[in-house]
């Protein structure tokens, strides 16, 4: 088990790569509009099935919504 | 395309109404008030997904039809603010973006020290930065210095419809600016969009006086109108004004004189 921060709050998953991840939590890395960060540097889409994730690692998973 | 258009990092806009897209009683009013208000450039915020999953949404139905502008509203430090950017780039295949950096929660004030850091930092990133900023013209002359394609002065606290707070300070922008100067925050109804385009606003731009009107569509429809009179009104160069009465009629030949 990994134990990240993800959004914000604490998880242990099973995941060895953000595509890995974006599956494990129910999201479809294929959907568009999508972007990830780990430690407050943004990782490409391209990178997402090979980018690996550490202990520690603080995940922002985020999507565009309405606004002003 | 008319012939009087918004230029804003070399891109031609026929419209000059930015619309938010947010705080509209449902989708269909928001995307029938987007209509109607001729818009060709709207706003979203970047947020954190719901780790409950993940489905369509807003930016299905817009990102066709409108050049969007991501904002970073609710960021207070210029690292979360250049992180957000980074993030929009990546989800929205865009660099421009609408950068807000607040300095008080109550006020949504921005933070001009913090602001002008992050514009010049994400400039020399790749992006076309357009600063939510206060209607000072220093701070506007800073932003534009740092490389902004734009500044967006508020006209009064956002959301508050109180119109535009400071309209000599505003003017002054106008004049001086640079770059494009676009009208953010504050306005209430339509006379307050045409005052911005009259004092010499490039653009405007609008959310809660159309989302939270009674009629959405209607107003926006009544922005649209407003904002084409006041910049056809800024071009025509009104009257100046003064403190005596100037008869509009003939003086010579009047009965009995």
């Amino acid at each position: 088990m990994t134990r990240l921060r993800i959004n914000g709050v604490d998880a242990e998953v099973r995941v060895a790569t953000i595509a890995e991840l974006l599956v494990e939590r129910g999201i479809d890395p294929r959907a568009r509009f999508l972007a990830v960060a780990v430690n407050g540097a943004v990782v490409r889409r391209t990178e997402w099935p090979v980018a690996a994730l550490s202990p520690g690692d603080e995940v922002e998973i985020v999507r565009p919504l309405q606004g002003g | 395309m008319n012939d009087d258009p918004l230029m804003i990092a070399g891109t031609a806009f026929s419209s000059r109404l930015i619309a938010g897209t947010a705080r509209y009683p449902n989708q269909q009013v928001m995307l029938d008030a987007l209509d109607a208000s001729g818009t060709e450039l709207v706003t979203m915020s970047i947020r954190r997904i719901s780790l409950e999953g993940y489905s369509g949404s807003l930016v299905d139905l817009v990102s066709g039809r409108y050049r969007l502008l991501p904002n970073t509203s609710g960021c207070v430090t210029a690292r979360d603010a250049i992180l957000t950017a980074e993030l929009a780039r990546e989800a929205l295949d865009t660099n421009w973006v609408k950068l807000e950096l607040i300095g008080d929660r109550d006020l949504l004030y921005p933070d001009v020290e913090q602001l002008v850091h992050a514009a010049d930092e994400l400039v020399r990133k790749g992006f076309v930065v357009l600063p939510y900023c206060n209607e000072d013209p220093v701070a506007c002359q800073k932003l534009a210095d740092v490389g902004c394609a734009a500044v967006m002065p508020l006209g009064s606290l956002i959301g508050s419809g109180m119109g535009i707070a400071n309209p000599a300070a505003i003017e002054l922008i106008c004049t001086r600016s640079p770059v494009p100067v676009v009208l953010d925050a504050g306005i209430g109804t339509a006379s307050d969009a045409a005052q911005a385009m009259e004092l010499g606003c490039d653009a405007v731009m609008i959310d809660t006086a159309i989302a939270r009107s009674h009629d959405p569509v209607r107003m926006a429809a009544a922005m649209r109108a407003a904002i084409e009179a006041g910049r056809l009104a800024r071009l025509a160069g009104r009257v100046p004004k003064q403190r005596f009465a100037e008869p509009s009629s003939p003086q010579l030949g009047l009965v009995g004189s």
